[in-house]
């Protein structure tokens, strides 16, 4: 996975990466406006990071405290290690309830933990219900985002994949059209599904309810028409109270789409009689992440996509160039505690401009986290071509007669190349860029003789 | 008031002339301005690349340059802001340290929050656009930032006001980065290209004579490629338009 190469290849098609990048700036426009509509905004961002530092430094009592409300409330609590383990706990209530059509709705923990291929292998058949989910599970591609799985794609691409996969009218663009074929397929596929699953964006241990954000109503959908309703979370979706719901709701939607709220909050706190309802708190790496001091407070991230929104890099590279489950900014702190030599090159994909930082609810330092990856990356990585050079680099700043040698001779050796040479393709300064013009003396120079 | 002038390297090596104007302008604004001869980096690009631990020899010459000055002024906020976030920490010299970092300015910060001179009297009749770095503005605060509710401020545009005839258009995006990042601009070449492309094309579709920043760097890499690409734009530093403009 080389981040730079992939980006490159994005921006070949230079017409389709420019309107990607307006597409996003579109939505971070919209969250300007809606965030600016507050006036305690920035009082708000404080209080969810400050409630989520909490809850971080709490986490073992807030899920044993969730464990045992929830499971009072009629709710059956699984714990899973990792992946693996949460795939085969959703299998196993599947084959316990002979089921072989799921319905799911709003969950990128089961991207995270490639639930999809694991079922199908199994052979359970598995329907992604949301728009944007769908339309890239006929592509057999994950999503490119997770707010807008499907942003990548224009209508007119959608178009194509639907009359293929739903027969529509070929050359037929209309959203609304294409929007209802979606409709009339899925309704089919909500009524066979005897379980459905959804992904949990609060879980509040008070209460031992949790609450899923959704804009179609698809959870619900989902949910109401199956028997046994399996919700899937990442341990640090906790939040400790219901009433912080009123900091974080007001917060999510606003940053993810610059709506004031999601259209439905749906809280989930005890089945309906004769149904059931199946909670599994996943760990996967999060504990690990956890007790990095330097990257623990990647986990307050409530997946609004805001960073995403606002990142200069992604919106000109695409989701896909990042080559993980969380794309951005940050996924480009949470991958590398995952696996630091698979994505390597993600917390370098990125200027430092701090944008991601400002734009986050959650107050998540994002880009000072890439700066600090960049450090143990490098470390990992060991001895390199880079290093030396590093190395020789410190060796002339910390001597001022050997920067003041090196300095004359890069200038002289700039002067005197020829433009075929500085301009050589293996030079990727000058590829797309002139380099300065080379003065005759160097301020230092300048100085010694008119001043000193 | 004894200030040191802290010249980036590159600015030294290629673009003395914003160094001079620097100089030149501190000066004229009554400040005792000397340049300690033996700076050389302040390791930031080595630190960015992820080698902030090979910088310690780098920053032991920074503090022994600097310590005994009451301020240090440099012309770019992405140096100033190494200085205070990212040098590595020097064992026995915490003290001197800490003191460094506190006493490190770039250049508009310095005018308005130490000199407090509020704004420049002169003239300068041309348009510009200005280009807020993002180490300047979303690490230094420099400006306010698009993403936050705050109240606008813009320590550049202030100094600005009081010159007659410049005029500092809006841009359509406040506040996007460049693009340049330091190895940024050749480890992920493709992408630093079409961010300063994108950039320069909102300061050219306002009609700028000249494209201005606080960070040399920045304009560096927007003056390369607007040059590759023959658009008719100047670029100037901060310092070298306060210094032309002041009366």
């Amino acid at each position: 996975m080389s981040h730079p190469n992939q980006a490159a290849n994005f921006l070949k098609d230079e017409k389709r990466a420019h309107w990607h990048d307006e597409t996003l700036w579109f939505v971070r426009e919209k969250r300007d406006i809606s965030s600016k509509g507050i006036p305690e905004w920035e009082e708000l961002r404080k209080l969810a990071s400050g409630i989520k530092d909490h809850v971080l430094s709490k986490l073992d009592y807030y899920l044993e405290e969730l464990e045992k409300t929830a499971s009072a409330n009629g709710i059956k609590v699984h714990w899973a290690k990792d992946a693996a383990e949460h795939n085969e706990i959703v299998l196993s209530i599947l084959q316990e309830k002979k089921c072989k059509a799921i319905v799911k709705s709003k969950s990128i923990l089961t991207e995270e933990c490639h639930l999809n291929p694991f079922l199908e292998k199994h052979g359970v058949e598995v329907v992604d219900t949301d728009l944007g989910e769908r339309i890239v599970q006929f592509l057999n591609q994950p999503p490119s985002h997770i707010v807008l799985p499907a942003i990548h794609l224009k209508k007119r691409d959608i178009s194509e994949i639907f009359h293929e996969k739903l027969q529509t009218e070929k050359g037929n663009e209309d959203p609304a059209y294409l929007t209802n074929a979606a409709r009339i397929h899925l309704r089919d596929k909500f009524m066979k599904a005897k379980v459905a699953i959804t992904g949990v964006n609060f879980a509040i241990p008070e209460t031992g309810e949790f609450v899923v954000c959704t804009n179609e109503g698809n959870a619900d959908m989902g949910v109401h028409l199956a028997d046994v309703h399996i919700a899937c979370m990442g341990i640090e979706k906790i939040i400790p109270k219901r009433e912080h719901l009123g900091v974080f709701l007001r917060l999510l939607a606003r940053s993810a789409t610059g709506q004031s709220i999601t259209n439905y909050n749906s809280h989930f706190r005890s089945p309906a009689p004769g149904k059931e309802i199946h909670l599994i708190l996943v760990d996967n790496g999060r504990t690990e992440q956890l007790s990095r001091e330097k990257f623990k407070n990647s986990l307050k991230c409530i997946r609004c996509g805001a960073c995403m929104n606002t990142c200069p890099i992604y919106r000109r590279s695409g989701g896909y160039s990042y080559g993980s489950t969380v794309p951005g900014p940050i996924g480009s702190i949470l991958s590398p505690g995952i696996d630091v030599k698979k994505y390597s090159t993600l917390p370098f994909a990125s200027t430092l401009c701090g944008s991601c930082s400002d734009v986050c609810p959650v107050k998540i330092n994002i880009h000072e986290q890439l700066y600090e990856w960049r450090q143990e990356i490098t470390k990992a990585q060991g001895w390199s071509a880079k290093e030396m050079s590093m190395k020789m680099a410190n060796g002339i700043f910390k001597s001022p007669l050997a920067y003041k040698v090196s300095g004359k001779v890069l200038r002289a050796t700039l002067k005197t190349l020829p433009d075929s040479l500085i301009y050589n393709p293996l030079n990727a300064w000058g590829k797309g860029r002139n380099v300065p013009e080379v003065p005759k003396e160097s301020f230092k120079e300048w100085y010694q003789k008119n001043r000193s | 008031m004894k200030v040191a002038l802290f010249i980036p390297c590159y600015i030294d090596q290629f673009y003395p002339h914003v160094a001079k104007a620097t100089l030149e302008l501190l000066e004229k604004l009554g400040c005792d301005v000397s340049y300690p001869m033996d700076q050389t980096c302040c390791g930031q690009p080595m630190a960015n690349s992820g080698f902030e631990r090979e910088t310690v020899g780098t920053t032991k010459q920074f503090l022994e340059t600097f310590k005994d000055f009451d301020f240090i002024v440099a012309p770019s906020g992405s140096c100033v802001l190494h200085v205070k976030e990212h040098q590595p920490k020097i064992e026995r010299q915490e003290a001197e340290q800490k003191e460094i970092q506190h006493k490190v300015y770039e250049l508009s910060e310095f005018l308005i929050d130490i000199l407090k001179i509020g704004t420049i009297k002169g003239s300068f009749p041309h348009k510009i656009g200005f280009h807020s770095s993002c180490h300047g503005q979303r690490g230094l605060r420099l400006s306010s930032s698009s993403e936050l509710n705050e109240k606008p401020f813009n320590k550049a545009k202030d100094l600005f006001a009081g010159i007659q005839g410049l005029e500092v258009v809006e841009l359509t995006r406040k506040d996007e980065c460049c693009g340049f990042g330091g190895t940024f601009a050749v480890t992920e070449e493709a992408l630093s290209i079409q961010m300063g492309k994108d950039r320069l094309s909102d300061h050219l579709a306002h009609q700028v004579e000249i494209i201005c920043g606080g960070d040399t760097s920045c304009l560096m890499h927007l003056q390369g490629i607007a040059e590759r690409n023959n658009k008719p734009v100047k670029f100037m530093h901060l310092a070298e338009i306060l210094n032309q403009a002041i009366s």
